[in-house]
């Protein structure tokens, strides 16, 4: 079974379809999704999402604040996620390195946010092209500590707009910080966007929110145990709710990969430029599909797995030097060659489909 | 022939309600106990126990959840001001207030501090300056004294090397956003009664909508000091005071910032 953001198919209403940028698809999805606290600090590829908060958050009574640093943004998230409320940031690589401290602080205290990275590129201040080289970063944590985020990778606008909805759900649900990975292709690029609401799930009350202890005994949230056998207990829990994310939140997409000799693998915008090659390789008569991975943490392992069954040979594509392919070769194993093209990040560095078609027909078995 | 009554026992000085019943874990002669309960008396006598969430820093200050009897949270090293501007934009009718060490807040959250202090964020800050890192086995911080020695600075603070010891209170009261801005001490009966106000004032600013509530509490540290508790009440007096000179000096009547 494929799991995507399901849609039901598009029936004319001109009203809900919007030529739209990627950043300001996730701000209005935010803000439908029920946002009302926006802390960030300005940098770029992201700018149109602190700036259509800053425009729009206003007009609702809510509340966007630029901070002054993405140290000080991310523990105001913190205060006002603390406080029961569905709270955003948003930046780029550099921003979210400063970040990783309160992450870590959030999913050892067990408080939600949605964090939104778009991908700049690095390492140090590297440069504004898209790039995939936070893939590391983002789902192994980043931060301190025994504990995990889910990620979510957008390869649309739309995409952009419906994982929004889904990240405020996954981390009321689990109550946990979630991050959306996309990069500056996706953030910048305008594409026509299906507004109507994807659907979303109930959630549990916020009980522990701290909102005074009026009628109740005063409440806690904090990451310190320092009692016996206290910390390796709570590093359990989180570690059982982990595996619940596991159970019931990997989504991927697949294409044309039932009779797939050679299975391109690839996310984000690597994904969208690959779709175009494997479609190029069909029309040779060449047998390719395409993986998707659409959460990167918890990844999709087990179907990569019996896929491998049936596939001759896999190609990782990514824009950076390699570091989903990790995750690939350790879902695939030894069984069938894992073959990789990489293309880090930089001025017109982004690869045309015709470049990942050439490598398609030469790792083709 | 009326009964006699026996007669009636009045505890002068009860246990303040948001004071948890509870022995403090801190050392002998600290002086954060008595911060604590001049905190919990401001919260009490504005009836706030209810509406107050707290915001805990790290280092020794970090165990305020064990006493307070609101609900707290627990921000990263530094940062309780940041987390507590979020906590007040998102609860604009509760009473946030953090109680932070000289290590959390001049240190590593000197901008958290400055920049909340200049935005005039409506919270209460308990500031507690003993002159070092207590929590890590007295290290030297910004505030450590000239010649001060300290596990960091084995041969005393020298200036060259570290600088001048910081004074927070006199550096934020000159941002426009800091309605109340004042620095006391425990060493002494008559400077814990004028502390008691000094706090009381800091959250006033906040009930009224003034802006950002500071107060600054010079205290001991005798444990990380090397020396007993009446001694390092002395130290106070003799030696921080001097430098860190007590005081309101900053009281705005109004807001006029926003």
């Amino acid at each position: 079974m494929v799991f995507t953001v399901h849609r039901e198919p598009w029936t004319v209403d001109r009203k809900m379809k919007k030529l739209i940028k990627g950043n300001d698809a996730i701000a209005m999805a935010a803000i439908e999704a029920g946002c009302r606290f926006y802390y960030g600090y300005p940098i770029t590829p992201q700018n149109d999402i602190p700036e259509y908060l800053a425009r729009e958050f206003p007009k609702i009574g809510a509340v966007f604040l630029q901070a002054e640093s993405e140290v000080a943004a991310i523990n105001m998230v913190l205060g006002s996620a603390a406080s029961g409320q569905r709270a955003m940031i948003s930046s780029s690589g550099p921003g979210i390195s400063l970040m990783q401290e309160g992450l870590s602080y959030m999913a050892g205290s067990e408080v939600p946010c949605v964090v939104v990275n778009i991908e700049r590129s690095g390492p140090g201040l590297g440069g504004i092209s898209p790039s995939q080289g936070d893939y590391f970063q983002a789902t192994r944590g980043g931060g301190h500590g025994d504990y995990r985020t889910p990620v979510l990778a957008p390869s649309s606008v739309q995409e952009m707009y419906d994982l929004t909805f889904l990240a405020f759900d996954l981390a009321d649900d689990y109550r946990n910080p979630v991050v959306i990975l996309a990069d500056a292709m996706l953030g910048q690029m305008k594409e026509p966007l299906d507004r109507r609401r994807p659907a979303t799930r109930e959630l549990p009350p916020k009980t522990w929110a701290l909102t005074g202890c009026a009628g109740r005994k005063p409440q806690l949230l904090k990451s310190l145990y320092l009692g016996v056998r206290e910390l390796d207990k709570h590093c359990w829990e989180l570690y059982q709710k982990y595996e619940r994310v596991k159970q019931r939140e990997i989504r991927w997409e697949e294409t044309l990969t039932g009779d797939a000799e050679l299975v391109v693998v690839a996310f984000g915008s690597a994904a969208r430029i690959s779709k175009t090659a494997v479609a190029d390789a069909r029309r040779e008569g060449l047998k390719v599909g395409l993986f998707r991975p659409i959460t990167l943490y918890p990844y999709p392992e087990q179907r990569l797995s019996d896929l491998a069954q049936k596939a001759k040979a896999f190609l990782v594509v990514e824009l950076n030097t390699g570091q989903m392919v990790e995750d690939v070769r350790m879902a695939v194993g030894k069984s069938k060659p894992v073959e990789f093209y990489g293309r880090p990040p930089g001025a017109e560095a982004l690869p045309m489909p015709i470049e990942i078609l050439d490598q398609i027909r030469e790792v083709y078995p | 022939m009326s009964q006699e009554k026996p007669r009636e026992m009045r505890l002068v000085n009860p246990r303040p309600k948001t004071l948890i019943d509870r022995p403090t874990h801190f050392c002998p002669g600290c002086h954060h106990g008595i911060i604590h309960r001049l905190t919990a008396e401001a919260i009490d006598y504005f009836n706030l126990r209810e509406t107050a969430i707290g915001v805990a820093s790290v280092g020794c200050s970090v165990f305020l959840y064990d006493f307070m009897a609101t609900d707290v949270l627990e921000a990263p090293h530094g940062r309780a001001c940041a987390a507590a501007t979020g906590m007040k934009r998102a609860q604009p009718d509760k009473i946030i207030y953090t109680y932070q060490g000289d290590g959390d807040l001049a240190a590593i959250g000197t901008s958290e501090v400055i920049h909340s202090a200049n935005r005039g964020e409506l919270i209460t800050v308990v500031f507690v300056n003993n002159t070092n890192y207590g929590m890590t086995g007295g290290q030297m911080a910004p505030t450590t004294l000239l010649g001060q020695k300290t596990t960091t600075t084995p041969y005393g603070r020298d200036f060259k090397r570290d600088g001048y010891p910081i004074r927070m209170s006199e550096l934020l009261a000159t941002l426009e956003g800091v309605a109340f801005c004042a620095r006391g001490a425990v060493n002494k009966p008559a400077n814990i009664k004028k502390t008691r106000e000094l706090i009381r004032r800091a959250f006033e600013v906040q009930l009224k909508g003034i802006g950002f509530g500071f107060v600054e509490v010079v205290s001991a540290c005798p444990t990380d000091w090397g020396l007993k508790p009446l001694d390092a009440i002395k130290r106070v007096e003799d030696e921080l005071i001097p430098y860190y000179p007590l005081g309101v000096l900053k009281d705005k009547k109004e807001a006029d910032h926003f």
